[in-house]
């Protein structure tokens, strides 16, 4: 197990599963969230491939309101 | 209004008609949101990314808000700090919207949210290299506006005074200014637009739009204040349009004086 920030939210997940599955296990729906680990972008496309690595930094966002 | 019926506006080879852009953002309740960005004819809505837990339902009920408005979207990099952060965002807007569009900001100053000149031009350039179509929220500086035009920019959108301030048009020189060295750059007037009069204002410097969010948001009445932004933009474009006569310094009359009374040679 390791440990990953996600929105800033201390995390333990299992570093040999996908980021896809880990994203759903913790209640996002892909399709409606986008993705940046450590400040660069993850496309959606590479969920699957991504693995996470002990203290990555996840930034999970969703539309909202902006001027 | 025969100039007026075809005075449609491109924004990267896309026409609109109305010259209103809006945020998304303030509102006392999604329904008063919605209810007023349809009320000001604003084709054009402005988003956003933010974080969100999945318990607060992650941003479902407002992605269903906008999409049954049916408006073209204009996602921004509102408070990102750093060309990264812009870019990294931008990238993840234009997966979420699905729109390569992009209002770039890029803060320099959290005291007035002064957009940083050069971080913006820097991420104006790498955001156009990745194929985003951008519109940069700038300050009113021609030169500024000049490097964001040279790096790829056919859009440019100046401020006319901080962000929520809704002092209006700070430096009208400037704007005037920008207008007349970039005659056929489409220019919006971004931020600080507080009442339509500020919006006629702009208009009537030749600026082709407005981009404005608190001063309807934020109005007693959203609803209604959207409906006098609107009128407001069509009173100012018909005002360029028309020409507005030449100020002078001395006073001139407007009734004949060949024939006036109680005028008798002594």
């Amino acid at each position: 197990m390791i440990s990953v920030s996600v929105n800033n939210e201390v995390k333990q997940c299992d570093d040999s599963r996908e980021l896809s599955e880990l994203l759903r296990e913790w209640g996002f729906e892909c399709e409606k969230i986008a993705v940046a680990i450590n400040g660069d972008f993850v496309p959606r496309s590479q969920y699957s491939a991504c693995q996470l690595k002990a203290g990555d930094q996840l930034d999970v966002l969703a539309p909202v309101q902006g001027g | 209004m025969t100039e007026t019926t075809n005075d449609i506006w491109r924004l990267y080879g896309r026409p609109f008609s109305s010259r209103l852009l809006i945020g998304s953002a303030l509102y006392p309740s999604p329904q008063v949101m919605c209810e007023a960005i349809r009320a000001s004819g604003a084709e054009i809505v402005t988003v956003s990314l933010r974080r969100q837990s999945p318990e607060q339902g992650g941003g479902s009920a407002f992605w269903e808000q906008l999409k049954g408005l049916n408006k073209t979207l204009l996602p921004n990099t509102a408070g990102c700090h750093s060309v990264k952060e812009a870019v990294t965002l931008a990238q993840m807007s234009r997966e979420l919207f699905e729109t390569d569009w992009l209002k770039l900001e890029v803060v320099g100053d959290d005291y007035n949210l002064q957009p940083d000149p050069l971080g913006t031009v820097e991420a104006a350039e790498q955001l156009i290299k990745l194929g985003f179509k951008v519109f940069p929220y700038c300050t009113d500086d021609l030169v500024i506006c000049q490097r964001l035009r040279d790096v790829g920019c056919e859009v440019l959108m100046p401020w006319g005074s901080p962000i929520g301030t809704g002092r209006g048009l700070m430096n009208p020189y400037n704007l005037q200014t920008i207008r007349e060295r970039l005659p056929d750059m489409p220019l919006i007037v971004d931020a600080g637009i507080g009442k339509p009069s500020h919006a006629v204002q702009a208009m009537e410097l030749g600026y082709d739009g407005i981009l404005l969010n608190t001063a309807v948001a934020q109005a007693s009445a959203p609803v209604v204040m959207a409906e006098a932004f609107r009128a407001a933009l069509l009173a100012g474009r018909l005002a360029r349009l028309a020409g507005a006569m030449p100020e002078r310094q001395t006073a001139a009359p407007s009734t004949p004086t060949l024939g006036m009374p109680f005028w008798h040679q002594q």
